[in-house]
């Protein structure tokens, strides 16, 4: 059942990946700014922009031009960018480790602090403990990544030099090495999104505390801490999951500036520096690559949906 | 794993900083000025090529501080033919990074790669009959006319320079980047290590054979490389970069922000030094197709009402040591640098004066598009200044927020406003492309053919022709105040003057040379 569930969900995505194919392409087709332009310098004669736009191809039709990237897309292939002469996926496959390393490290930490925040909040509903905790939240999420990431960075790496700047060491260059270099970074990253799951997590909980089959649980003596996190926080997990699910939009953002915050030569860069270069296919291929994550955390929210509550798989 | 293994690995992780700043004593760890997007030296103008090709690629001449140019590939030169015969000498031992000899064929297909690109090698090719390699060492110039400056032009170090590489690379189309990075300077590019937008990696060329003679003077002189390896890594948040230099995680950060000098200067660690003591400049540009800018009496009523120091504070602050007015048509503090009409510019500012001279003129209110780089701090600033002046004057201005790769393409367009061109925008060069008549592009007034803007002025492009045909330093001298004044008749742009932009290095650096980011002479301790 779960399987006949999972395989339309995956058939599903893949129209939804043509439309975001053509969405992305049609978007730097439409939009203003040319690489010939910026190749060409500041000396270049009209004639050479337009010679320098025929060697790049970009002087053909929208079509031949979607076409041609959809065809090499499918085989695999998501050509070369125009300012580093280097394969797109060689520059990605460059970039995935740190980007991945910063999204999963700050999830599991976000996770981890956010859903006992939330628990407890809820549990302690009016008292200065809850008020303690949605202060944070407050100012989790009004205080901008970069902020927090300059003030971390003052602290623990000018004042105490505990920590370094910046910079990326890959993990297989040792675990100890990997987590120093992302320590702040996944702090910076991780303060918004722990600030959205507490308060998710703590408005689910009030909802299901009030609930008769928790009277019930307790009435039966089941401790706090059972009926909180075993009866409770199980039937709260659908907006948690949802909320968890939506925030990973909120970390390839943030990503974004976190990588710029702290030098890490991630795929957030790499897409800010091409956008600015106006490098088509570095832009196509990482915005798709975006998509394909996005779509498939969606799938697996929706998988996990019917596992936490099989009602939804009817 | 026991309680006492795990703090010892503990202790070890946190004192990796400091075994890694150990372990860096023959590696200098450098912040570039913007991300090495491209490493063919012919295919852009960035400055940042600029530098990684000065490292990688030699040149046949080098450059000084005075912009005077000395042999540096070339053992010398003989001159014939009153003039319109050079023969250059290779000196021996060059040898290109892959171990192949340096012939001077593979000269001449570099000249022949840079000339297509760069506007001082096209002066150069137009008065160039035939240039060939008779043999191994030598290349022949055979010239329509004495071109006194063929050394400046293949020493210049304005970007693009004219960097040497293979045959088989050079003969690669100019409008396509080289597929491999092989040059014979004093560092090696290692292509394994390079991240795009993140890290570049030069190691020693043990190969080099530096000049025997000379003092080592930007890119003059011996070139000594005294680091195994250096590592430029792109930081592209200022407060980062300032950190990474304070904290000793990087040796060297190429161009500081203002508003961090303050800040840096304090730290004992570090120091902080202008090595580019002329700057650069910055301009305002018209678009002389379109009204109000067609007519050269609305152009000198702004001329009239621009104050260049309002326009450097607004850039490089209240620090005048970092910035300079006053600025002519040339890099000041050069040769061709003059006072000829610069009245117009020191002259008392009086916007009432200046808004009359606007009306005399017959601006009737048309709209101005003043394009303005949103994501280029400094170009932005320089516009708001610029907005802020013309609406005094009573300018009808459209302020048209974009990014700097949006500008890149418009000001290319020579359609009306209303169809997606634009009447002016603000930009900078390094003063040094501002020497000579040469490579001065914004003062080119050939019309359809001249620089963005496209000023048409057949009496400048007369001035421009005569000065390179200029016996003497001296008439070379005289025909540049002539061209200044005629500049301040038409005014094809505005110098906006010139700012400076300092660098920081960790203390222990020395033998930093002046000029641009320049790795060898460098040590440590």
């Amino acid at each position: 059942m779960i399987w006949r569930y999972a395989g339309r969900r995956i058939l599903a995505t893949i129209p939804v990946m043509g439309f975001v194919a053509l969405f992305v392409f049609s978007l730097l087709y439409f939009a203003p700014g040319d690489p010939a332009a910026i190749i060409a310098g500041d000396q270049a004669s009209a004639e050479d922009i337009v010679r320098i736009r025929a060697s790049l191809g970009l002087d053909r039709p929208f079509i031949v031009r979607f076409g041609e990237w959809l065809w090499q897309v499918l085989h695999g292939d998501l050509g070369t960018s125009i300012f580093a002469n280097l394969p797109v996926a060689h520059m990605i496959g460059q970039r995935v480790e740190p980007t991945l390393s910063l999204m999963v490290l700050t999830l599991l930490f976000a996770v981890a602090v956010a859903v006992p925040l939330g628990v407890l909040a809820a549990a302690r509903a009016g008292s200065w403990i809850d008020r303690v905790i949605m202060l944070f939240a407050v100012l989790g999420f009004s205080v901008p990544v970069f902020v927090v990431g300059y003030l971390l960075a003052w602290v623990f790496a000018l004042q105490l030099d505990w920590l370094p700047v910046q910079g990326y060491v890959p993990l297989a260059r040792g675990v100890l090495p990997w987590l120093r270099n992302l320590v702040m970074p996944v702090i910076a990253l991780g303060a918004i999104y722990i600030a959205l799951i507490a308060r998710i997590t703590r408005a689910a909980m009030l909802e299901v505390l009030g609930q008769d089959y928790i009277r019930t649980a307790r009435a039966k003596g089941l401790g706090s801490l059972p009926v909180l996190f075993l009866h409770a926080l199980k039937n709260a997990s659908v907006p948690i999951v949802t909320v968890v699910g939506i925030g990973v939009a909120l970390l390839i953002g943030g990503a974004v500036v976190t990588e710029t915050v702290f030098a890490i030569p991630g795929i957030g860069r790499l897409v800010v520096d091409a956008i600015l270069r106006r490098d088509y296919p570095v832009i196509q291929g990482v915005t798709l690559l975006f998509s394909v994550v996005y779509v498939l955390v969606n799938l697996a929210v929706d998988l996990l949906y019917s596992v936490l509550d099989p009602r939804i798989r009817q | 794993m026991r309680r006492r293994d795990l703090l010892l690995t503990a202790a070890a992780a946190l004192a990796a900083p400091r075994i890694g700043r150990a372990e860096a004593a023959s590696t200098l760890r450098f912040i570039p000025q913007a991300d090495l997007a491209t490493l063919d030296p012919h295919w852009t103008t960035a400055y940042v090529t600029r530098n990684h090709a000065y490292m990688v690629y030699d040149t046949l001449y080098g450059s000084d501080g005075k912009f005077q140019a000395s042999p540096q590939m070339v053992a010398g030169h003989v001159i014939e033919d009153d003039g319109r015969r050079w023969t250059l000498t290779l000196r021996d031992g060059l040898k290109w990074h892959d171990g192949e000899k340096v012939l001077a064929r593979d000269c001449v297909a570099s000249i022949r790669r840079w000339a297509q690109r760069d506007a001082f090698g096209q002066a150069l090719t137009a008065v160039t009959d035939e240039l060939s390699a008779p043999d191994d060492t030598r290349i022949v110039f055979r010239l329509k006319r004495p071109f006194p400056l063929l050394p400046t032009a293949l020493g210049k170090s304005a970007s693009p320079m004219a960097g040497m590489m293979p045959e088989r690379l050079a003969s690669t189309d100019s409008m396509s980047q080289v597929k491999e990075i092989i040059g014979s300077g004093p560092f090696r590019f290692v292509m394994d290590e390079r991240v795009p937008g993140a890290r570049a990696v030069y190691a020693r060329f043990d190969g080099y054979v530096p000049r025997a003679d000379g003092t080592p003077d930007w890119t003059a002189g011996p070139k000594r490389a005294h680091f195994d390896r250096v590592i430029w890594t792109t930081i592209p948040d200022p407060s980062t970069a300032s950190a990474a230099v304070q904290s000793g995680e990087q040796d060297w950060w190429e161009y500081t922000t203002a508003d961090l000098l303050p800040m840096l200067r304090k730290d004992k660690g570090v120091r902080v030094d202008v090595l580019d003591k002329y700057g650069t400049t910055e301009i305002l540009r018209f678009n002389h197709l379109y009204p109000p800018f067609d007519n050269p009496a609305v152009r000198r009523a702004v001329l009239g009402a621009i104050s260049q120091a309002d326009f450097m504070e607004s850039v490089a602050g209240d620090d005048t040591s970092m910035w300079r007015d006053g600025v002519g048509f040339f890099c000041p503090g050069t040769a061709l640098a003059n006072d000829a009409g610069m009245q117009a510019l020191n002259g008392k500012r009086d916007l009432a004066r200046s808004k009359r001279e606007l009306e005399a003129a017959g601006y009737k209110g048309e709209r101005v598009a003043l394009m303005v780089p949103t994501d280029f701090p400094s170009l932005k600033a320089l516009c708001d200044v610029a907005a802020d002046l013309m609406g005094k004057l009573g300018m009808n201005v459209d302020y048209q927020a974009i990014d700097w790769g949006t500008l890149v393409q418009r000001r290319a367009k020579r359609d009306p406003v209303d169809k997606g061109g634009w009447n002016a925008f603000c930009t900078g060069f390094n003063s040094s492309d501002l020497l000579n008549p040469a490579g001065h592009l914004p003062l080119r007034a050939n019309g359809a053919k001249a620089w963005f803007g496209w000023p048409d002025d057949p009496k400048l492009e007369q001035l421009r022709d005569g000065w390179f045909a200029a016996p003497d330093a001296a008439a070379q001298k005289k025909l540049a105040e002539e061209i200044q004044l005629e500049a301040f008749q038409d005014v094809p742009y505005v110098p906006l003057g010139s700012y400076m932009q300092a660098t920081a290095y960790r203390a222990d650096l020395h033998g930093i040379l002046d000029g641009f980011a320049i790795f060898w002479n460098v040590q440590r301790g």
